[in-house]
């Protein structure tokens, strides 16, 4: 037995265990499981935040993107920083309404400030069409992760099955608390993984970050500029791409419900000042890309990039430290996501489509069997059809992003009516989904998500308009 | 009718879109090379180490003119 394996069997089982017993102390009920009580101060959520945030793609992804298109990738820099931006200036006003109110997630929101149990039924359905082929990326990315780190002593599948299932386990039992305190751990391995890493290899191999890139200027001046290394990716790309990314980070599911977690409009506030820290590591990743793309430039996929540079310099046990922190790196933002896939289709599905009278406990008990569910579904998709739901990642990015206008007018626009916002929403869906489905994505040149989001916002408003706003003691 | 403290806020809150967005095509190059980084590096990851001074900035504005019980944003 070798000792990567070990480092990544002890990580996965001791993550379990803090996420299971992260719950044992508290009584469980929905607001406890899935917005832990409202109680997260500013560290917790800064850590839980980061934790679902920061996922095996950026991982993978930064450095891959660094290594094979070069410029491009500094998109991921900035969309984060744009999105920290503007949830400073929204979520404490959406925290508010969600206390007091009692939300526990974007449907309800929608239910609430719309009066519409069917705009909410819809908004769940369209929040877990997008998380199940983001968390089977997640499944993906652990499965190879491990792999390539254990040089094949841990088969992909075998990795997936464990590490989901175990997740799977705190989840049903301790809901966001669990997720939160994995992510300590997650957060931890992570940035020494790629504080060792980004900071050792421009060293050892090119005495420093700055002779590294005198040498990449000097060998290939293009990548480091935008379009970089790819043929399309120009500014005008960058630009539209970063926007409707920034705009629609905050509007998936289980980053917009986490911020219900939080103790109190300031911690959310101050939360949002502190966020663009966490994207300093993401410049080491890139590091790591430009490094791979000189010492080894043969690579066929850039995604093995980080993997393969780790393995080239560092010790075999310094690999299984980086496979264990990948697994974490998947877990956490996967917990979160089958925690709130479940609680759309208990609470916002099951309770406000059909059963508007079911109890809070009838409701916690499916979204638990949901867990169950869902974690199956997802797990024989990522093992039999790895590669079909890739696709589905992009609409489900592109179709979040259409929830835009709903949140943001709703909060700040008290004329924003129901029939404006339903019918905007179904027609950036239909346009984004057309787009995507007969490959004209991008359209005149622009993501086919932002074209979406310009008519939704336009019919959005123009309804809105012309229509009778609900009475709104209320926002 | 905005506050004044919310209106201020949202101008600092503009920054970095303005810099890491609209001034893209002007800062797409290479050279001048800036601690040892390409300019369009440099100029980014300035301004995202930049972004929570700005965002602290705009608290603060909200923080002084604003009236306390109501919060940052109305």
């Amino acid at each position: 037995m070798n000792i990567a394996l070990i480092i990544i069997f002890a990580t996965i089982a001791i993550s379990t265990i803090v996420g299971i017993f992260a719950g044992r102390r508290v009584k469980m009920n929905l607001e406890n499981w899935t917005v832990a009580g409202r109680r997260f101060g500013v560290i917790i959520i800064w850590l839980l935040m980061a934790g679902e945030i920061y996922t095996t793609f950026t991982f993978l992804g930064a450095s891959g993107w660094a290594y094979s298109k070069g410029a491009p990738a500094f998109y991921i820099l900035i969309y984060g920083t744009l999105a920290y931006t503007l949830s400073f200036f929204i979520l404490p006003a959406l925290w508010r309404v969600g206390k007091r109110y009692g939300l526990h997630t974007q449907p309800d929101y929608f239910i609430k400030r719309y009066d519409s149990r069917s705009l909410g039924v819809f908004v769940a359905l369209i929040g877990v069409f997008s998380i199940i082929p983001y968390l089977q990326l997640q499944l993906a990315g652990l499965g190879f992760i491990v792999e390539v780190a254990s040089k094949g002593a841990i088969p992909s599948n075998t990795a997936i099955l464990i590490s989901f299932i175990l997740t799977c386990a705190f989840v049903y039992t301790s809901g966001l608390r669990g997720a939160a305190w994995v992510a300590i751990i997650k957060d931890v391995m992570m940035l020494a993984a790629v504080g060792v890493v980004g900071i050792g290899v421009p060293i050892i191999y090119f005495g420093s970050p700055g002779k590294m890139f005198e040498t990449l200027i000097a060998k290939m001046p293009e990548h480091l500029v935008f379009p970089g290394s790819t043929p399309n990716m120009n500014v005008a790309w960058v630009m539209s791409t970063i926007l409707l990314t920034g705009l629609g980070f905050y509007m998936w599911p289980h980053v917009f419900g986490s911020a219900f977690s939080a103790k109190s409009d300031k911690v959310i506030k101050r939360n949002a000042i502190i966020m663009p820290f966490y994207q300093i590591p993401i410049l080491l990743i890139f590091l790591v890309g430009f490094t791979a793309f000189l010492v080894i430039p043969e690579l066929k996929n850039g995604d093995l990039a980080f993997l393969e540079l780790v393995n080239r310099t560092y010790p075999p046990w310094f690999m299984g430290f980086v496979g264990a922190a990948g697994a974490v790196t998947a877990m956490v933002p996967s917990a979160i996501l089958v925690l709130f896939a479940s609680t759309l289709l208990a609470k916002n599905v099951y309770q406000s489509g059909f059963r508007p009278r079911a109890k809070e406990e009838t409701v916690l008990r499916l979204s638990r069997i949901m867990v169950l569910l869902i974690t199956a579904f997802a797990l024989v998709f990522a093992i039999y059809f790895p590669n079909e739901l890739v696709n589905l990642l992009i609409l489900g990015y592109d179709g979040v992003c259409q929830f835009f206008p709903g949140v943001v007018l709703g909060l700040f626009w008290k004329r924003a009516s129901k029939t404006g916002v339903f019918t905007g929403l179904v027609i950036g869906i239909a346009v984004v989904a057309f787009l995507i489905l007969t490959g004209r994505d991008p359209f005149l040149g622009m993501n086919a998500g932002f074209v979406g989001l310009v008519l939704n916002s336009f019919f959005t408003i123009v309804i809105s308009v012309n229509t009778k706003p609900i009475r709104l003691d209320t926002i | 009718m905005k506050k004044k403290g919310t209106k201020l806020a949202l101008i600092f809150g503009a920054i970095p879109f303005l810099t890491m967005v609209l001034a893209l095509p002007l800062v797409n190059r290479i050279e001048p090379v800036i601690l040892g980084m390409p300019f369009l590096l440099f100029w980014i990851l300035i301004w995202v180490v930049l972004t929570p001074p700005i965002l602290f900035a705009a608290y603060l504005c909200e923080k002084k003119f604003n009236r306390p019980e109501e919060g940052g944003d109305e």
